[in-house]
């Protein structure tokens, strides 16, 4: 991926309302892959008795991160979900910071297909790990 | 055969409204999306009022995935709870008003599948859960969510979820 999508792909993920909302930070991005974490909130939990993350903010960051990762293929100016599933592996430890990794594992001329994993500060036992369908929108060409 | 006078409805509305709030507004992340629940007896609809912060592409504008997701994996688990604790209520067991009560744990979610089959507008969206089974230990339940027709869903979704122990 060139610098200038790049720049411009980072650029329309992170203003990102809803994103911007649940603190989610781009660390990394390029070539059909994306990394994006989000710190624990009080105001994401989802189980008041335990102070574990709601399943849904996890869905937000695989989400965000799937689509970030197809955005950054080469070629692709646009994407929506067209389908996600998400499996839950175990609670995201209460006060850590959950980071999301995305590849597009397969991309066709209209469909990018992703797999993505969410882990805490065990990087060796996954929260959640979750694969989709985006749609492609291509550069016209000639 | 002397049956029982059955109680004022304001009494029985009072307590299963009480028992729904406390359940809905214990969740943190259900209010910071600002998601409430409309109740007709025991049927639930979701309600979640647009705000600019559920964006997720400004140049359209739409719903944000993460969003419709949430939406609706909230509507599921809190179907659910709510079968639960109407069951408990209904037969006297639970006292959902007395302030002390505690409510039973929350289902935990195994999988949760999103089908997303127009995008969601900048506009109010509504949500319905069906609980197709529940057992002992584990439930599946499918959400249909929609915003203007109620017969042209946005979205839906399937999931599996883990039941709460009763007995802690």
């Amino acid at each position: 991926m060139d610098d200038q999508k790049q720049k411009m792909t980072r650029q329309f993920i992170e203003a990102i309302p809803h994103s911007r909302a649940l603190g989610m930070q781009l660390e990394d991005i390029g070539a059909g892959r994306a990394v994006i974490a989000m710190d624990y909130d009080p105001r994401f939990v989802g189980d008041p008795e335990t102070g574990v993350i709601h399943g849904g903010a996890v869905s937000a960051l695989m989400d965000t991160c799937g689509g970030a990762a197809v955005m950054s293929y080469p070629g692709v100016t646009s994407t929506a979900t067209l389908d996600l599933r998400i499996d839950y592996m175990r609670p995201a430890t209460p006060g850590q910071r959950i980071t999301a990794r995305a590849e597009c594992y397969n991309v066709t001329r209209s469909v990018a297909f992703v797999r993505a994993t969410a882990h805490d500060d065990d990087p060796d036992r996954p929260v959640a790990t979750a694969t989709g369908a985006f749609t492609v929108e291509r550069e016209k060409s000639a | 055969m002397s049956r029982q006078r059955p109680e004022p409805v304001q009494v029985v509305k009072q307590r299963r409204d009480a028992a729904l709030k406390s359940l809905v507004h214990g969740v943190p992340y259900i209010q910071f999306l600002g998601i409430e629940f409309d109740r007709r007896g025991d049927e639930l609809t979701a309600v979640l009022p647009f705000d600019e912060k559920l964006i997720g592409n400004p140049l359209l504008p739409a719903l944000h995935g993460g969003v419709t997701a949430a939406f609706l994996e909230v509507t599921a688990i809190i179907e659910l709870s709510w079968s639960m604790l109407w069951e408990e209520m209904e037969s006297g067991r639970l006292d959902a008003s007395a302030p002390d009560t505690a409510l039973p744990r929350l289902p935990k979610t195994i999988d949760f599948t999103v089908d997303y089959l127009r995008s969601g507008l900048p506009r109010d969206a509504y949500a319905r859960a069906r609980i197709n089974r529940s057992g002992r230990r584990y439930a599946s339940v499918h959400v249909e969510a929609w915003q203007d027709n109620r017969a042209r869903l946005f979205a839906q979704a399937t999931g599996h979820f883990l039941m709460p122990g009763r007995d802690g």
